[in-house]
């Protein structure tokens, strides 16, 4: 029997779509090609940072904090399809639950110095209990409705940030963030590995890579489980969806929570890279940003909101960069023409506007159209 | 033909629904007997449907009882039905659109599976069995509807007649007692009517499943149905076999309307 289950787990030479068993056909990397691109793809993340600048680095360590939150906002928005706006609230939650229990207490703001083994699962399980005992609430509405009620939880939790301040340091003050020390094992500090030595940035970027990939990988199985079928049950039909056995409030009540889980650890792994945070970042501008991460990378694909994270946080550094060789654009208060902030909006509102009306999948579904192309090529059927 | 036994599956007593003002459904009952196949008819807006609601639980009469195994599903939300073993084909094709042939019929197993949140993250050993388990009573359903080539598409590109099988498919795949049709050939062509008949008697035969028939075609519900229930601006006019209700007075005036020889008396 096991001779002849791995007999069939096995593929044909040269037929990498023959599959001769369905948990072969249903297996994450169904080909061996998909298996060793990701495999190269982590590896080259992982190498990556060692040959950039610390501000590169930094930036690629929002570039996966992003994906986290995007793919969590994925599984709410693309596969449950329950718009939310509600992104930066949540992470706001586990930005301080983190900052609670692992961050230092400096005069009236609270921080119990714990490790980062109990803040972490703690970041994500204290957003996503918050989503538990909110769902049912937002379960009761769908579409533009629940994006406003979504909305409307991101001021009310504005305000709760300003006003707690023995947990938030108050408006305009903030407090520290969690330290991330892993049993004993500071994250964010330099290193020196056999001579060679490592920048703070770097160690937290890896940290920050380990923890994606595990989060990465368990959305993919999430998703491709019988959840996500009945999160996406409930996206297209939902009463045929109800008649199928599926409940929509215990199926959109999963949704939230695990769209929150991800958010709360996206959120306290940002305030980290970010250093010091106040009320103000978990603001609406956050929700939207990730919002675009899910339009843009595409919608109920986990690939698409990492090429969206990478997409929404770099389009700034580049415009950035770019922006320095054309003249007439200048800083903030150095008149011409647009100041760079100015045009970073508009060029991403641009290209929202434009993916929507042109590539309603995304960054993805443009890398579904190249592999088809080159697929057939060079025949373009 | 196959014999009937006379216990009854589902036994419906005095059901009445309105919305407002109309009344969709007034004080109907009706028994469906096991491994029968029990058609329902009537003009348009006779409500038809609306019993169909009623049972599977999208909407809750306000009168009466639906007895279906010993329990009454009047006020029981959709997947409490779903779970009891009620399973349903919609009038107006309702699949998941963006979801494959495969996935549609894979959330029809939905209630066969029951490996946790954890498993699911994990794609665990336990998780992997039952997805093969379920993907391979999907696949006999598949083979059985003979829509093998479609099974990796999404069902928003399939055609008309191919959605309906995997409708008929996706309410196999649930293993029900009790299967609702509605209206399982509307805007089908003669040939493709043909097919849908040859698989509605292929699973009474071979899966014993009691079925519940709403359909326009009447050649079709003469042919297929042990018993026919007629309904008129939501009212019952005649519960017989198929020959018993084709000579049916009330029927009849329901169909084609009064008598002409009748108001031709008057006026002479």
């Amino acid at each position: 029997m096991t001779t002849a289950t791995k007999e069939s787990l096995r593929t044909v030479k040269g037929r990498p779509q023959l599959f001769t068993s369905y948990a072969r056909e249903m297996a994450i990397f169904n080909t061996r090609v998909k298996r060793n691109w990701v495999i190269a793809g982590i590896i080259a993340m992982a190498v990556i940072p060692f040959f950039l600048q610390r501000d590169m680095v930094a930036l690629l360590t929002t570039v996966l904090i992003f994906a986290i939150g995007g793919i969590g906002l994925n599984v709410l928005t693309g596969y449950a399809g329950q718009v939310s706006l509600g992104q930066a609230f949540f992470m706001g939650v586990g930005a301080y639950t983190a900052a609670v229990l692992g961050g230092e207490a400096q005069g009236d703001v609270i921080g119990l110095g714990l490790d980062m083994v109990i803040w972490l699962p703690l970041a994500g399980l204290v957003p996503a209990l918050v989503a538990f005992v909110l769902a049912p609430l937002a379960a009761r509405v769908r579409g533009l409705y629940l994006a406003i009620l979504t909305l409307g939880l991101v001021f009310i939790g504005e305000h709760i940030f300003k006003e707690a301040k023995p947990i938030t340091g108050g408006a305009g003050v903030g407090r520290a963030p969690a330290d991330p020390v892993f049993l004993g094992f500071d994250l964010f500090s330099n290193q020196t590995i056999l001579g060679y030595r490592i920048d703070r940035f770097t160690v937290f970027y890896v940290a920050c890579l380990v923890i994606f990939v595990v989060m990465a990988f368990g959305a993919r199985n999430f998703v491709r489980s019988r959840f996500g079928r009945n999160f996406a049950a409930v996206r297209d039909r939902d009463v045929a969806a109800e008649v199928m056995g599926v409940s929509l409030l215990r199926t959109k009540s999963l949704a939230f929570t695990v769209s929150s889980f991800y958010a709360g650890i996206s959120g306290a792994l940002l305030s980290i890279v970010i250093g010091r945070i106040s009320p103000e970042t978990w603001n609406i501008f956050l929700s939207i940003d990730f919002l675009a991460v899910v339009f843009i990378g595409g919608l109920a694909t986990i690939s698409g909101s990492i090429m969206g994270a990478v997409f929404v946080v770099m389009l700034p550094k580049l415009v950035n960069t770019l922006t320095g060789f054309i003249p007439g654009f200048g800083g903030i208060g150095e008149g011409g023409l647009l100041n760079v902030f100015e045009l970073q909006s508009i060029i991403f509102g641009l290209l929202i506007i434009l993916f929507l009306i042109l590539e309603p999948r995304g960054l993805y579904g443009l890398w579904l159209r190249l592999r088809n192309y080159f697929k057939a090529w060079p025949f373009s059927y | 033909m196959v014999e009937l036994s006379t216990d009854v599956l589902l036994s419906a007593q005095g059901i009445s629904l309105s919305f407002g003002g109309t009344q969709a459904i007034r004080d109907v009952s009706f028994d469906v007997r096991s491994g029968e196949l029990f058609a329902i008819i009537g003009p348009n807006g006779a409500g038809k449907t609306s019993i169909f609601n009623c049972i599977s639980g999208v909407y809750h009469p306000q009168q009466g009882s639906i007895d279906f195994r010993g329990e009454n599903l009047v006020g029981q939300p959709p997947e409490d039905i779903a779970r009891l073993g009620v399973a349903r084909m919609f009038q107006n094709i309702e699949l998941f659109d963006n979801l494959t042939v495969l996935d549609n019929l894979m959330l029809g197993r939905a209630l066969h599976m029951n490996y946790s949140i954890a498993s699911a993250f994990l794609f665990s050993r336990k998780a992997k069995r039952q997805e093969v388990a379920n993907r391979e009573v999907v696949e006999r359903i598949i083979d059985f509807l003979d829509i093998e080539s479609h099974r990796s598409f999404p069902v928003g590109m399939l055609p008309y007649g191919v959605k309906k099988r995997v409708e008929l498919g996706r309410a196999l795949a649930m293993d029900p007692t009790l299967l609702l049709l509605d209206e399982p050939v509307a805007g089908m062509n003669s040939e493709e009517t043909e097919d849908m008949a040859r698989f509605i008697l292929d699973v009474r035969a071979e899966m014993g499943v009691t079925m519940i028939l709403v359909e326009h075609d009447m050649g079709l519900v003469m042919d297929l149905a042990d018993r026919v229930l007629v309904l008129d601006f939501g009212e019952r006019i005649a519960l017989g076999t198929p020959a018993e209700v084709q000579a049916d007075p009330n029927v009849i005036r329901a169909y084609l309307g009064e008598e002409l020889s009748d108001a031709g008396k008057e006026t002479r």
